[in-house]
């Protein structure tokens, strides 16, 4: 225990640049200031990899598991008489994978943006929020408790929210920004109720299951019920249908960002999610785990329809990504028991993906980057032919789209290949579905590939002043995270991802399924060879007709199947025209009308009856008089009218 | 007398030196000095307080003392501290010693309004610091008649109307006050008006029904109970800034801190039976002043909706009648306070400069006014109960604690009320979006100054407090919750 007893820094040194960076984040030069974070980001790393090198070097247990490791834990807030809301740290074997990919694509997205950002305003805000959003998700992965995972789930939010909206003068990055904040913050609402159910009837927000099982056991109903609506919250994050809409439009945020929060990270906090309650999911709510199977199946269909018909590449990245969390959430959807020989395989799968996808798909953007930096545009009409100007970007993303397309030896073959096992052990349909989605994700990254390097020459257009602007490769600060990704790219397969993580903790040897294993090297070979033929020559003869004879469905596509007009309808003319006007009206009109008409009545009598207290003389005179006579009248009325009506 | 009459008595020698002050240096010295005594004298009573209990004290309000005043109502001037009216006490001090930095450039009749602004601040001062009904009632009109004076004065835009309208609103609320506080004084047998003693009697269940209703009204219409709410939006919208500071910030509190102090905890059979009626024009001022808010284009309107919401929120969690609600309440009445405070400050100098609150003609201003902006962005993430500030910490302990509450009627209304972190999300960011980001339009605005040093001092002050209390909630959270388990007892055992 004692060897983690630094492990705390992990997260309290990107708090500390943050805080340092955030408030006197001015006083220094910008460069300082990219220094400053990067060196700190440099320690978190090492210190993140120490402690998974002690974690994973360490003794199993008896039962051939690695110990679970709680170094603190402390009451943050009691919250009743039983629960208590903590923070801490919990090292499994998961928590430390994903410190390992969080600090390692941090790392190098620092290093890579002291290129990128250079010269930019805001350099040193860029810095801060980095540092901040680095801080939430290493919370968010190391927490002891559901309820501190929802703390940093909310603080990661909102940097993205910051990040996205960095250049903060751009209309479209606000209004992206503001999407990506409210429709997480929507799914989050799930999340949150989810919470407050599970903790009400479990009476403990601790992961440390075993402890409350009882509880569990009488739970019922309630805890499917706790489990889905969590569930939503995650497939917020995760950017899964129908909350998908908003990671595309956060593409506005700097391209290192996209990489780091977008693609890496924070929108597999909802994979996260779920393998962290996989053995509830499991034990009492399999049926809820393969619904988000099915939608996981369902999103990673419908974004990869329509990354293969964007323009962007930034975008057509951003519904690969969509479509790989997809792929992830299968993984685990498909999962039937906890043993990894037995059903149990889409855990490792799962989990195993996350760290390849990281890798390559930061790798990924990072090389999108590197060419927008070179052309400054991110439509595809503006590239081509960029081989020859950037080699090295060139060569370090085929080896991305190689990976991603599942082409051994590269990593994402072999995760992928575990996936599809899992799921034609699920069910055949399923995985049949899933490797025809894969050979479209080959189709399409290579459709990107060729467009971005090669399809035509390059049109060297004549800048400012005359002198041609050529596009050159990018400076080695950026060139080195692109060169490292890679490397790691090629090797990462041939890591015993299962000896470290399984669904029941024991080592797990991974075996390549041959079957599968040929059938969805095929299957990708065919989507990089249509791609080839359609998008490899500048005739776009193919490619052309064939958006001309599916019109309809490409339009569609396009258009991202409408999802955004029907968010847009939702937030404009439900929420604002037809819930909000109408109570804003109703509260001027209706009850301030009300006591504003109170007082005027109150005005009205008093100003009629006021004459009765004039000061002249007369008029009290005459209306003495009267009142005698009304009362005389009166007296004689009673005494007397009573006879005559008798 | 009883050390607590501190505060009572700092802001008495503040009217004093404002008397004798001759210039506007004087009057600043003597607001400083005053406020920050106070300042120091909350921060004592908490250490004091905590000293005392670490000691073990367990009685229910320690440093009590009761001095006769009018022997044939049995009337006290009868003061005595619990860890509610201690952390009130330190929000009330961090408010008035922020609230006289947020003024210290004003110019019109500057004694007159610190005069009054002294008054105000003794009147709720007093309010926290009393355990007997009269003199509570008594610091309570003490700290709405300045209201008038100083709206109707200093305030702006439509201020001789809003400043009438508040005053009558919150005079009518008092009207039925003052009969609550009757009934509950002759139901409990007439012999004293010491809460403590009052809730070791029992009142009548009849009268209990009639007076529950009376007094939450009462106290509720100060805590923007709605439809009883529209004073706050006009009355907020017009007032000078230190006063909207002053008023959300503490004088809305008296409202639930009474609602929970008086109503409920003196009358718990029929807080118990009646409190679905509440609990309904509660959980639809949470959700209806947040949607009011999406919409308006006012930023004082957004702030003085969004404030019904949040305050709506506070009697939402008293009335869920669990333990861990009411101390969310409490808390949240501080996170509230301290954020509401901070929003009208910057609402104020950011008018001051660029003389419209309208949203559609302010844009751009994080390129003008960085540390104004930046100062704007946090309060709105602390408004929507962003972890690591105090809206979160309080929000969380209130809907949990909400949960608690297992009757169907409960959860659906806490349901529906957690519906609001979104909508308070989608105003925020709608606003943060279009007056902080974007391109400047005005070109007027481009000469425009950041904050100054008393400025600076206000905002970073409340943004500490904010920040602190989202941080490190835990003693705060001990404090309250061993001083809501009296009333909670209260309320179980009938």
């Amino acid at each position: 225990m004692e060897q983690y007893s630094i492990t705390p820094l992990i997260i309290l040194l990107p708090l500390a640049a943050f805080l340092l960076l955030g408030l006197f984040g001015n006083r220094f030069k910008p460069l300082t200031a990219g220094i400053i974070a990067t060196l700190e980001m440099t320690a978190t790393t090492v210190i993140a990899y120490f402690t998974a090198f002690s974690y994973f070097t360490s003794d199993r247990l008896p039962d051939g598991t690695f110990a679970t490791f709680t170094p603190f834990d402390y009451v943050w807030l009691p919250l009743g008489e039983k629960l208590t809301f903590n923070m801490g740290i919990l090292l499994d074997p998961i928590s430390v994978m994903m410190l390992i990919v969080i600090t390692t694509v941090s790392l190098m997205v620092h290093i890579y943006s002291l290129g990128y950002m250079k010269g930019e305003k805001g350099f040193q805000r860029y810095f801060a929020f980095l540092s901040l959003f680095t801080m939430s998700m290493l919370g968010l992965v190391v927490a002891t408790n559901i309820f501190q995972m929802y703390l940093f789930w909310e603080l990661v939010g909102v940097s993205s929210y910051l990040l996205i909206g960095f250049y903060y003068t751009k209309p479209s990055a606000i209004a992206a920004s503001k999407k990506a904040f409210i429709v997480t913050r929507f799914a989050d609402l799930g999340f949150l109720i989810g919470i407050l159910v599970y903790g009400y009837y479990v009476g403990s927000y601790s992961f440390e299951y075993s402890a409350h099982l009882k509880a569990i056991a009488t739970a019922g109903t309630m805890i499917p019920l706790a489990l889905g609506l969590m569930i939503i919250g995650g497939a917020g994050k995760s950017a899964m249908f129908p909350f998908h809409l908003w990671l595309p439009d956060a593409m506005e945020g700097p391209t290192p960002v996209s990489a780091l929060i977008h693609a890496a990270t924070m929108v597999v906090a909802g994979v996260y999610l779920i393998a962290r309650l996989f053995p509830l999911f499991v034990g009492f709510a399999p049926d809820v785990l393969h619904l988000a199977g099915y939608v996981g199946a369902f999103t990673a269909l419908f974004a990869a329809v329509i990354a293969c018909v964007q323009t962007d590449i930034k975008r057509v990245l951003a519904f690969s990504t969509i479509s790989q969390i997809g792929f992830m959430i299968v993984a685990l959807g498909v999962s039937t028991s906890a043993d990894p020989h037995h059903g149990g395989l889409g855990y490792m799968a799962s989990m195993f993906h996350l760290f390849t996808h990281a890798m390559f798909k930061a790798l990924l953007f990072l090389g999108a980057g590197a060419v927008i930096h070179a052309v400054h545009s991110n439509e595809m009409k503006d590239m081509g032919g960029l081989w020859k100007y950037m080699p090295l970007t060139h060569i370090t993303f085929l080896v991305a789209c190689l990976a991603i397309a599942g082409i051994p030896p590269f990593s994402g073959f072999f995760s992928k290949d575990e996936i599809l096992a899992a799921t034609f052990m699920f069910s055949p349909t399923m995985g049949y579905l899933m490797t025809f989605i894969a050979g479209l994700t080959a189709f399409y990254m290579f459709r990107l590939y060729y467009n971005i390097f090669w399809a035509k020459p390059y049109e060297v257009k004549s800048g400012h002043g005359g002198h041609a602007h050529k596009p050159h490769e990018a400076p080695a600060v950026m060139t080195f995270p692109l060169l490292f990704l890679a490397a790691v790219t090629c090797v990462a397969g041939f890591i015993p991802f299962g000896n470290f993580v399984s669904s029941n903790g024991e080592a797990y040897h991974i075996h390549i399924d041959k079957q599968v294993a040929v059938t969805s090297v095929v299957v990708a070979l065919v989507g990089i060879g249509i791609a080839t033929l359609m998008y490899r020559g500048a005739s776009r003869k193919v490619a052309d007709g064939l958006e001309r004879g599916f019109g309809f469905l490409y339009r569609a596509a396009v258009h991202r199947f409408y999802i955004d007009e029907i968010y847009q309808f939702v937030t404009h003319k439900i929420i604002f025209a037809l819930i909000s006007k109408p109570i804003a009206w109703f509260d001027r009109h209706v009850v301030d009308a009300f006591f504003d008409r109170l007082a005027w009545l109150a005005h009205v009598t008093a100003t009629k009856i006021k004459g009765l207290q004039g000061g002249n003389v007369q008029s009290y005179a005459v209306v003495f008089l009267w009142g005698i006579l009304a009362i005389m009248v009166a007296l004689l009325f009673i005494t007397f009218g009573v006879f005559w009506l008798m | 007398m009883n050390f607590l009459s501190i505060f009572v008595l700092i802001p008495s020698l503040m009217l004093l030196g404002l008397w004798a002050a001759r210039n506007i240096k004087q009057i600043r010295a003597v607001m400083v000095t005053g406020a920050s005594m106070l300042m120091i004298a909350a921060v004592a009573l908490a250490y004091l307080y905590v000293r005392a209990r670490a000691a073990g004290d367990t009685s229910q309000m320690l440093f009590t003392s009761s001095v006769e005043w009018y022997k044939p109502l049995n009337i006290c001037y009868a003061v005595g501290v619990d860890g509610i009216s201690v952390v009130m006490l330190l929000l009330s001090a961090v408010i008035v010693f922020t609230g006289v930095f947020a003024s210290w450039k004003m110019k019109l009749q500057t004694k007159e309004f610190f005069l009054w602004f002294s008054l105000l601040s003794m009147g709720v001062l007093g309010f926290f610091i009393s355990i007997d009904l009269f003199t509570m009632f008594m610091f309570y009109e003490i700290a709405l008649i300045p209201m008038y004076l100083l709206i109707g004065i200093w305030g702006t835009g439509r201020k001789e109307y809003s400043a009438m309208k508040l005053t009558l609103m919150l005079m009518g609320a008092s009207a039925f006050l003052l009969m609550g506080i009757l009934g509950i004084f002759f139901g409990a047998g007439g012999t004293t008006m010491n809460i403590l003693e009052i809730a070791k009697l029992h009142i009548p269940i009849d009268l209990q029904r009639i007076f529950f209703p009376i007094t939450f009204l009462g106290f509720g219409v100060l805590g923007a109970l709605f439809p009883f709410h529209t004073w706050s939006p006009d009355g907020h919208a017009s007032a000078p800034t230190a006063v909207s500071m002053l008023h959300a910030g503490v004088l809305m509190k008296l409202g639930g801190y009474g609602c929970f102090r008086v109503a409920m905890y003196l009358m718990p059979e029929a807080a118990t039976e009646l409190s679905w009626i509440f609990l309904i024009l509660t959980g639809i001022s949470v959700v209806y002043g947040a949607f009011s808010a999406c919409v308006q284009t006012d930023l004082k309107y957004i702030n003085a909706y969004s404030s019904v919401s949040h305050c709506g929120l506070v009697l939402f969690a008293i009335l869920m009648m669990t333990h861990t609600a009411s101390t969310g309440a409490v808390l949240q009445m501080l996170s509230h306070g301290l954020i509401t405070a901070l929003f009208f400050a910057l609402i104020g100098m950011i008018y001051g400069r660029t003389h419209t609150r309208d949203v559609r003609e302010l844009r751009g201003l994080m390129k003008v006014m960085p540390f104004l902006s930046v100062g704007y962005v946090v309060a709105g993430f602390a408004n929507l109960g962003l972890p690591g500030f105090s809206g979160f910490v309080a929000e969380m302990k209130i809907f949990v604690g909400s949960f608690e509450n297992a009757e169907t009627f409960n959860r659906v209304w806490t349901i529906i009320a957690t519906t609001s972190i979104v909508i308070t999300a989608v105003y925020i960011l709608r606003l943060v979006g279009r007056i902080i980001y974007g391109e400047v339009e005005n070109k007027k605005y481009l000469s425009l100054t950041d904050a100054t040093w008393d400025e600076r001092l206000c905002v970073i002050v409340l943004v500490a407090a904010v920040a602190g209390l989202g941080c490190f909630p835990l003693w705060f959270s001990n404090i309250i919750d061993e001083s809501t388990l009296p009333v909670i007892t209260q309320l179980m055992n009938h």
